[in-house]
């Protein structure tokens, strides 16, 4: 049932990304935007070693975007919580959590959508990734499970928001903690203290191992690193959500 | 089909409802009265498995709300004082998505759909958002997801709070037209006269307690189908004034209970009499305070 239900409340989240111009575009082209500016305004001064600044940032402008998108679960969540649709589903015979579980999976769709966009764009300026099916496969892998990890973050940040305006606000922790990663600039570029904090940070390894996957240069410990991470951090948001969601909607 | 004996809700050691009984058998209507923060919206979250109760009995359709919140979700249609409706999409898509929900397959839903926007005179906006609904589309809209799935008992918490007079006008026919049905209702509402269109019993709730039942006639009996009100230059005036006409002193001013012109004409002929200066006067409908006044005592 919660499936179901899940899946019905997912398709009503991707109706509203395709109806909201707002959506699209932050969906869209911001990460465009942004790897564009990336790619032409600051990458020349960015030095990446031996791979191209495009090759090196497409992996970053991706885990940038998937936490740049999961403020719209935020304040989608928010908005469910503030207005009566919530409290009809729970006087219903259904499962009231899938109101969650149909927000992630809804993210997870707009996810794909702008990867695709950002990937195909990339590929337009420079962008040469030599994975192959496997190496693809893999980065498709950790980058799902940051995703859906990355949204039920974001759902727990909705529930805890007080107001749809509040929720806008704690979104913006998600954006700019991916940006003190190794995601624009290679981590060895800074100073002590932030670099150790931006090796050691878990959106590190997303963006290090789907970069090394995709141009097939060695992963090291990145991929089981990202994997630990997010799985772990799954775990805990995941079951705190539907703690959270029961004890706001029982008042 | 609703039976709630000894009700009883506090919210951080403030009484909500204290041992509030509801009975409402099928097919009928009974209007919750009372004013903001009587206690209804908490009776009827109680009522529609939102809320657990801290005493008493609550059975809808024969299922205990606690033991069998499932069996109870089966048999009731909600419709909350705000609209539980999704903004972005159609008017049909939130009533497949609703269907779907309740259970029923992407056919039927689509097929109760149709029947549910044809019936509520909103086939021709179905295709458009619901953000482009006037009020009371909207409230139509809402009322006709509860009955998704033809539930025997309904509760409508406050369905017309913020429509014009139209659009109340509008959610009243269908309401008429559930009951003709066979639904068993409980609506709450701030409004007598809403309470006196539509249901066949009222309970007057006040600060958590049911101060007054009975037909909507019964209870306009005792406060009068009007209210003249009368003001006075000062107390001293009301004071005199008081001897003489029998209704509510509220600061400057008396309100009393009439009925047509001839008992205005008498309250004003008493007042002549006894040579006491009216300086203001207004017909009213009798408001909730004007009943609870009667009803209490003027305890409030």
């Amino acid at each position: 049932m919660i499936a179901t239900d899940s899946l019905v409340l997912s398709g009503r989240t991707v109706r509203h990304i395709l109806r909201n111009p707002d959506q699209a575009m932050t969906a869209v082209f911001l990460p465009v935007a942004l790897m564009l500016m990336f790619r032409f305004v600051f990458g020349g001064a960015i030095d990446t070693g031996s791979t191209s600044y495009i090759d090196y940032v497409v992996a970053g402008i991706i885990a940038i975007s998937i936490t740049f998108n999961s403020t719209a679960t935020v304040v989608g969540v928010a908005q469910d919580m503030t207005e009566g649709v919530v409290e009809r589903f729970r006087s219903m015979p259904m499962s009231a959590v899938a109101v969650l579980t149909g927000h992630v999976a809804g993210a997870v769709a707009r996810n794909l959508l702008s990867m695709l966009v950002m990937i195909a764009v990339g590929l337009g300026i420079g962008f040469r990734p030599v994975a192959g099916v496997l190496g693809w496969l893999a980065a498709l892998g950790i980058l799902l499970l940051f995703m859906i990890a990355i949204s039920w973050l974001a759902a727990i940040l909705g529930l805890l928001a007080k107001s749809v305006e509040g929720a806008g606000g704690l979104g913006m922790v998600l954006v700019f903690v991916p940006y003190l990663s190794s995601a624009f600039v290679p981590p060895e570029t800074m100073v002590n203290g932030l670099r150790q904090f931006c090796e050691h940070q878990p959106v590190t390894p997303v963006v290090d191992s789907v970069r090394a996957l995709l141009l097939d240069l060695p992963v090291g410990s990145s991929a089981w690193l990202a994997l630990a991470w997010w799985a772990g951090i799954l775990a805990v948001t995941a079951p705190m959500a539907g703690v959270l969601f029961r004890r706001r909607t029982r008042r | 089909m609703i039976e709630v004996e000894g009700l009883r809700k506090a919210f951080g050691g403030r009484p909500v409802l204290d041992g509030v009984d509801l009975h409402v058998p099928r097919g009928r209507m009974l209007a919750l009265l009372g004013p903001n923060g009587a206690g209804k919206t908490t009776a009827v979250r109680i009522m529609a498995t939102l809320l657990r109760p801290d005493g008493g009995d609550v059975r809808i359709g024969g299922h205990d709300v606690i033991r069998d919140a499932a069996r109870v979700r089966r048999v009731i249609g909600l419709t909350g004082q705000q609209v539980a409706l999704d903004a972005v999409l159609t008017g049909h898509e939130n009533l497949v998505m609703m269907g779907r929900l309740f259970g029923l397959g992407t056919k039927a839903a689509r097929r109760r759909a149709g029947e549910l926007l044809e019936r509520f005179d909103l086939t021709e906006a179905a295709s458009r958002p619901v953000k482009t609904y006037s009020g009371g589309m909207k409230r139509r809209l809402d009322l006709s997801i509860s009955l998704v799935t033809s539930p025997p008992v309904l509760f409508l918490d406050e369905p017309t709070t913020g429509l014009d007079p139209r659009g109340r006008s509008e959610v009243w026919d269908v309401v008429r037209g559930l009951l003709a049905d066979g639904t068993s209702i409980l609506l709450t509402t701030q409004y007598l006269d809403e309470a006196d269109q539509l249901a066949d019993r009222v309970a007057v709730i006040s600060d958590g307690r049911i101060v007054a039942e009975g037909t909507a006639d019964e209870l306009k009996q005792a406060v009068g189908s009007e209210r003249l009100e009368l003001a006075f230059a000062g107390p001293e005036v009301v004071r005199r004034a008081q001897r003489v006409v029998d209704g509510v002193a509220a600061g400057r001013g008396i309100s009393v209970p009439v009925e047509g012109a001839k008992d205005i004409k008498q309250v004003l002929d008493r007042l002549d009499e006894a040579a006491i200066d009216v300086a203001g006067i207004a017909l009213a409908k009798p408001t909730l305070d004007d009943v609870f006044l009667t009803l209490t005592g003027g305890l409030r």
